[in-house]
C-alpha cells in the first residue's frame, strides 16, 4: 500500500525547540490562537496549523512560505493559549531559520540592509533635517548618525554576527 | 522619579514624525523629569524585522544600545512600543540569563563594549502613571475646550505583551493608557475590538501592505462607528500606520496624536513644536 501523506521530519521539529521554540511541543491545537489572530481575519493564515506544522517538521511546508510572514508579532495568541505556547517565539525561530535557507522578501532585505549600514531603518533626508531644525531640535538626532564611531560599531557587529552577508543581495 | 532618564529616539520618530520629539522634551521638561541624549545609539533594532532575520544580531545591537545607558549611568525612556519591546526583552534576557549574556558579550567585546546586565528599560506610557501620577498630570491641564473630545485610546501590541514579563497591565482590560488621556480631559471611549493590532508589525507592513492596510481598515471602521474625534496612539509605528494608512485608504479622516503630542496641546505648551505638519492625515481638532 503507498500512501501520499507527508512524512513526519522530528530532527527538524528538535532544531526548531533549539532555535527559541522551546515551548512547540506543549501545543495540544485547541485553535485558540488561529481564534485570536489578526491577520488570520484577513488572510488564509492559520497559527495553529503553522504550529503544527513546525510538530510534525514539515518543514518544506513552512520554509519559504508566505503564512510564516503574515504574523505581526501582537502576543495575542501567546498571551492567550492555554498550554502556555510562546507562539511568537516559534515563529522568530521558523523566520530564522528560513531567512538562513536563502528565503528572504527584497522588501524585507531592503530594511535589513539599511539598518546594517546605517544603523537605522528609516533614512534622514534634507527636508527632515530642515523640519528638526524649525521644532527647535538638532538637525542630526544625536545617534549614529551624529557618531560615526558609534557607526561603526553597528557595522562591525553585523560582520561579526555574519548579519551582512545573510541579508546581502536584492 | 527626578533621576535623569535616557531619551531613546529611535528611527520612525526623529526622522518621519519629529513633532513627537519636540513634543516630548517640551512636555516632560513641564513635569520636572530631566532627558539625556542616549548619545551615538542606533536602532533599537526593530523586533518584527530585526528579531525575524536574526536573533543574536537583534540581541547585540539591542545590547549596545543598553550599555550606552549603562556608561551614561540612566535608565532608558521610550516613547515607542517596537523600541520598548526590543530594548525591554533584550534587558529582560541579557540581565537574567548570563549564559546569553556571556553569549552576546563575546561579540560585544570585539567592538570594546561590554554590557553588564543592569540597564532598566521604561515605556513613557508606564512611567507616567507609575512614576508622575495622574493628579500632577491633570493639574497640568490648561486647555479643555468647549466639548469634550472623544478619543480612541489606540495601546498598540508591544507596550503590554508579552505581560508575562512586562507585568504592567492586563493586555486583555487595560485601563492605564485610558486614565491618563481622561486625566487630560479627553474622553476615552469603548469600540470594538479595541486592543487589536494596527497591522504594520512583524514586518507585514513592509512585505504585505495590503494585509497591513486590511488590519488598519478594520481598526478604523471600529472607531469610526463609535465616534472617535481623534486617534491616540503611544507609538510612532502605529502612528504612521494610522496616519499614512489613511492617505492611502482615502476613506478616513480621523486625526492621529502621539500621546506626548495631546499632552502638549493639553498643557497649553507651544502650538509650533507639535509637528503637525508632517501628518498626512490632516490634524484638525
Amino acid at each position: 500500500m503507498t500512501t501520499d501523506a507527508k512524512q513526519p521530519n522530528p530532527e527538524f521539529a528538535k532544531k526548531v525547540v533549539e532555535a527559541g521554540g522551546k515551548t512547540l511541543n506543549l501545543c495540544f491545537q485547541c485553535g485558540t490562537c488561529t481564534g485570536s489572530c489578526p491577520s488570520g481575519r484577513q488572510t488564509a493564515f492559520r497559527t495553529r496549523k503553522l504550529v503544527r506544522r513546525a510538530q510534525l517538521g514539515l518543514k518544506d511546508d513552512i520554509m519559504g512560505s508566505d503564512d510564516l510572514w503574515l504574523c505581526t508579532t501582537c502576543f495575542t495568541c501567546y498571551e492567550r493559549c492555554p498550554r502556555g505556547v510562546e507562539i511568537v517565539d516559534i515563529i522568530m525561530a521558523l523566520r530564522n531559520m528560513s531567512v538562513r535557507e536563502g528565503h528572504m522578501a527584497p522588501q524585507h532585505k531592503k530594511i535589513a540592509q539599511l539598518v546594517s549600514k546605517s544603523g537605522h531603518l528609516v533614512n534622514l533626508r534634507d527636508e527632515d533635517k530642515a523640519f528638526r531644525k524649525k521644532l527647535g531640535l538638532r538637525e542630526t538626532p544625536p545617534t549614529v548618525l551624529e557618531k560615526p564611531a558609534g557607526l561603526e560599531q553597528v557595522k562591525k557587529i553585523c560582520q561579526i554576527t555574519g548579519f551582512d552577508k545573510l541579508v546581502a543581495g536584492d | 522619579m527626578a533621576e535623569k532618564l535616557g531619551f531613546f529616539l529611535g528611527c520612525i520618530m526623529p526622522m518621519r514624525y519629529p513633532g513627537i520629539e519636540s513634543a516630548t522634551r517640551e512636555v516632560l521638561k513641564e513635569l520636572g523629569v530631566e532627558l539625556a541624549d542616549l548619545e551615538g545609539a542606533s536602532c533599537c533594532p526593530a523586533p518584527g524585522v530585526m528579531r525575524s532575520f536574526d536573533q543574536d544580531t537583534w540581541l547585540a545591537i539591542g545590547a549596545r544600545n543598553l550599555a550606552i545607558a549603562q556608561e551614561m549611568g540612566v535608565d532608558i525612556l521610550t516613547i515607542c512600543n517596537g523600541c520598548y519591546d526590543t530594548l525591554f526583552e533584550t534587558a529582560h534576557k541579557l540581565n537574567n540569563d548570563l549564559e546569553a549574556l556571556a553569549r552576546i558579550n563575546k561579540i560585544l567585546k570585539q567592538v570594546g563594549i561590554e554590557y553588564k546586565g543592569k540597564t532598566q528599560v521604561r515605556h513613557f506610557v508606564e512611567y507616567l502613571a507609575n512614576e508622575i501620577d495622574i493628579d500632577a498630570i491633570k493639574s497640568k491641564v490648561k486647555e479643555n475646550g468647549d466639548k469634550k473630545m472623544k478619543a480612541a485610546v489606540f495601546y498598540g501590541c508591544h507596550f503590554l505583551k508579552p505581560s508575562t514579563i512586562k507585568k504592567i497591565d492586563n493586555p486583555e482590560r487595560p485601563r492605564i493608557f485610558d486614565d491618563i488621556v481622561e486625566a487630560l480631559g479627553v474622553e476615552s471611549i469603548e469600540y470594538k475590538d479595541k486592543g487589536s493590532c494596527c497591522g504594520a508589525g512583524g514586518g507585514v507592513r513592509a512585505r504585505s501592505p495590503d494585509v497591513a492596510l486590511k488590519m488598519t481598515k478594520e481598526n478604523l471602521v471600529n472607531m469610526q462607528d463609535a465616534g472617535a474625534d481623534f486617534i491616540v496612539d503611544c507609538c510612532p509605528f502605529c502612528h504612521l500606520q494610522f496616519d499614512v494608512g489613511q492617505a492611502e485608504l482615502k476613506e478616513f479622516q480621523i486625526p492621529v496624536l502621539h500621546l506626548m503630542q495631546l499632552m502638549a496641546m493639553k498643557f497649553g505648551l507651544d502650538k509650533d513644536k507639535l509637528g503637525l505638519e508632517a501628518h498626512r492625515t490632516p490634524v484638525k481638532l
